[in-house]
């Protein structure tokens, strides 16, 4: 039982950044039309966004150490903690939450930036240059964070309060030994609050109407008089902002590199053709049913009977669905 | 696109000519432009081969593959375990690249192929990241995982044990004697690619060729008209994904080594980069592409700050850093950004490619003449 209530939640924390970036590329999707194979790179800005601001907050100027006495020494203190002590302290170790804030402004410019600038021409394109185009823009933004913050993970703690784990199993009286780390169950909640929001944005807002009565027949909104364009570039924005806080709120659990974009989109684009292209409550189903089940499948009982299975779960899914569903678990036809 | 002209077989057999004399100077022409070593020939054959294979299926369907990494990762596998059981021999080791890359595009194809657009490409990414997981963890006793699988000295080698042949020296593949590195090396994989184009062009030029294009134009119609294109699309993927299985064992019979790194999905997707940049659905482009992106890699790999500094020697100082600090991303470990934005440039305002460009030049030329 306890093994596996935690195989679950180990699933559900991935499974939560797989339905975020997901519920993202599906928004461009039904929106746009657009594959956008750039948004992996989205998550990974985002990312890079706590690790800037980490890199903010730490600015440091050289000090002498006075607790060495012997000859002088000087330690890296940040300008932080030279101001304003302890609080400074605490802001520092507050980097990954405080990014948010940072990472929803910076990810709706790049958003509105990456689709007025390029994602637009490509509307009237096939399917084929759709990729292509956004393949190449991942390339280049990946290029550019590898020049800029160089080729190794950086590791950006989460503050220091939560840096233990959650004893969930007396929490669920399942016995003490039961225990999760707290920020990957923050993750879960943090994915479930995002996720909440933009149904709710789609289901109870006038702007959210509009955008869903495009998703299903733009031109007849279009004449309406309803100038559908800006909504849709808008509705970018947001899933750029999506994705890039998936990827801010991660980074304590996968310090970032430059290629985690990648990794994550790959198994994405599956999650979303296993939910269904253009269907959000299935994009977000399948992310957290496949990460469940990408845990269960790295279960040492698992792997003992099926070999490796963990490492082709998705994939393996993502095959059967779409051969047996072609539109995948909640696809319309 | 090019014309399918099933008539031109005089400029066809021009044109094979042209290419068997182009390839096969190579090393003098090459000179020219710096690249007369057998080392980076011997890539622009192979990934030429593999582009020429990989647009058989984009280039003349459509269809998108984001997965023939797969087939050139069992091509090489293929190839090694030839080298290690048969004979260090090449011939054995194509023949069975051919025969298991064609069987494994027959399996993956035929599921593939049921969908298509964007579907197709994710189908075919997965099964390449499938094969890519597997090659790396649970058939590590196949592929010997990250090691990289090797040929060794004790292997069985039972055919060159059965004629008594000895390997002296290095281990390397050997053609009846003659040793498969350098020039020799390259000349292998030159006469497999101008075989490889031979059979491209026929394809090109065929009725089969001309019921890809079908596809690629409207495969509704098509079917109207009482075909049915999915024995085609999957005749043209097995073909396909056997250039890429070639491609693979040319690698190992050059350098007896097949890692798994050759299955991932970036490179999948440097052949499309190649293919793209050449010119899709034209006879000579994506050879084109291959061999520029493996040129100018070397170049620009190569290049580092010092390099930088000697080149803009002539500037006054202050410019002479400041243009070190403008290109130095772009080359050296930064190679890869300026293949993107390459890359991203031609898709958008020229998705013909290089062939593209060619002729709009040609066009050009011809209409000042008027």
């Amino acid at each position: 039982m306890d093994a596996i209530l935690i195989q679950i939640l180990n699933g559900l924390d991935k499974g939560g950044a797989y339905a975020l970036i997901a519920l993202g590329l599906t928004l461009v999707f039904g929106t746009l039309g657009v594959v956008n194979f750039a948004h992996g790179a989205l998550f990974m800005l985002g990312a890079f966004v706590s690790v800037t601001v980490q890199n903010i907050l730490t600015i440091s100027k050289k000090v002498k150490d006075e607790s060495i006495t012997f000859f002088d020494a000087y330690k890296e203190t940040p300008y932080l903690e030279i101001w304003w002590g302890d609080t400074g302290t605490m802001i520092i170790d507050y980097a990954v939450p405080i990014s948010i804030f940072v990472a929803i402004p910076v990810m709706l410019l790049i958003g509105l930036a990456m689709e007025r600038g390029l994602i637009r021409f490509f509307y009237k394109r096939g399917d084929a240059d759709q990729i292509l185009v956004t393949f190449g823009l991942a390339i280049v933004i990946q290029e550019i964070v590898k020049a800029n913050y160089g080729a190794n993970p950086i590791p950006t703690p989460a503050p220091e309060i939560v840096a233990g784990s959650a004893p969930v199993g007396s929490w669920l009286g399942l016995g003490a030994d039961l225990v999760y780390p707290w920020w990957r169950l923050i993750y879960l909640f943090f994915a479930i609050t995002i996720i909440s929001t933009v149904f709710a944005f789609l289901h109870y807002t006038t702007f959210g109407m509009v955008v869903r009565a495009g998703m299903h027949d733009r031109e007849t909104v279009g004449l309406l008089g309803i100038n559908i364009e800006r909504r849709f570039t808008i509705v970018f924005g947001l899933a750029a902002v999506v994705a890039g806080l998936a990827g801010t709120m991660y980074t304590p659990i996968l310090p970032p590199d430059y290629h985690m974009g990648m990794d994550f989109l790959v198994l994405s684009f599956v999650v979303v053709v296993v939910g269904g292209m253009g269907s959000l409550a299935g994009a977000v189903a399948a992310g957290f049913l496949l990460g469940i089940l990408q845990s269960f499948a790295s279960m040492n009982e698992v792997k003992s009977v099926l070999p490796a299975i963990d490492q082709i779960i998705i994939y393996l899914v993502a095959v059967i669905v779409l051969l047996v569903r072609p539109k995948g678990l909640m696809g319309k036809d | 696109m090019e014309a399918i002209n099933p008539s031109s077989g005089r400029k066809d057999n021009l044109t094979m000519i042209a290419f068997t004399v182009v390839v096969l100077t190579a090393p003098l022409w090459g000179k020219l432009i710096g690249a007369d070593y057998p080392d980076l020939l011997q890539r622009f054959a192979i990934f030429g081969l593999f582009a020429i294979g990989f647009n058989l299926l984009f280039g003349l369907t459509g269809y998108l593959s984001f997965g023939h990494a797969a087939f050139l990762g069992i091509g090489s596998y293929t190839a090694a375990w030839s080298f290690k059981l048969l004979s260090m021999n090449p011939i054995p080791a194509v023949i069975f690249a051919l025969l298991l890359s064609g069987l494994f595009a027959a399996v993956i194809g035929y599921v593939s192929l049921k969908r298509t657009g964007i579907y197709f490409a994710i189908l075919t990414l997965a099964f390449a990241q499938m094969s890519y997981n597997l090659a790396y963890s649970v058939l590590t006793p196949i592929t010997n995982g990250e090691t990289g699988l090797r040929v060794l000295r004790d292997d069985p080698r039972i055919i060159d044990t059965a004629l008594g042949v000895e390997i002296q020296g290095p281990l390397l593949g050997s053609f009846f004697g003659i040793e498969m590195t350098g020039y020799s090396g390259f000349y292998f994989c030159a006469v497999m690619l101008i075989a490889g184009f031979y059979v491209a062009l026929r394809v090109f030029r065929s009725p089969f060729g001309m019921k890809l294009a079908a596809i690629k134009s409207n495969q509704t119609r098509m079917e109207y008209t009482g075909y049915n294109p999915k024995p085609y699309l999957l005749a043209i993927f097995i073909i396909s994904g056997m250039y890429a299985g070639l491609a693979g064992a040319l690698m190992v019979i050059v350098d007896p080594l097949a890692g798994a790194e050759r299955m991932q999905w970036t490179v999948s997707g440097e052949v499309v980069l190649m293919t793209i940049l050449g010119g899709v659905g034209t006879l000579v482009g994506p050879l084109l592409g291959a061999a520029i992106i493996k040129y100018f890699e070397n170049i620009f790999s190569a290049i580092n700050e010092s390099v930088l500094l000697a080149t803009f020697d002539f500037l006054p100082e202050g410019l002479q850093e400041f243009m070190v600090t403008i290109v130095h991303p772009f080359v050296g470990g930064g190679w890869h950004l300026t293949l993107g934005i390459l890359f991203m440039s031609v898709i958008i305002f020229m998705p013909g490619g290089i062939m593209e460009g060619i002729r709009h030049l040609t066009d050009w030329i011809r209409r000042r003449k008027e």
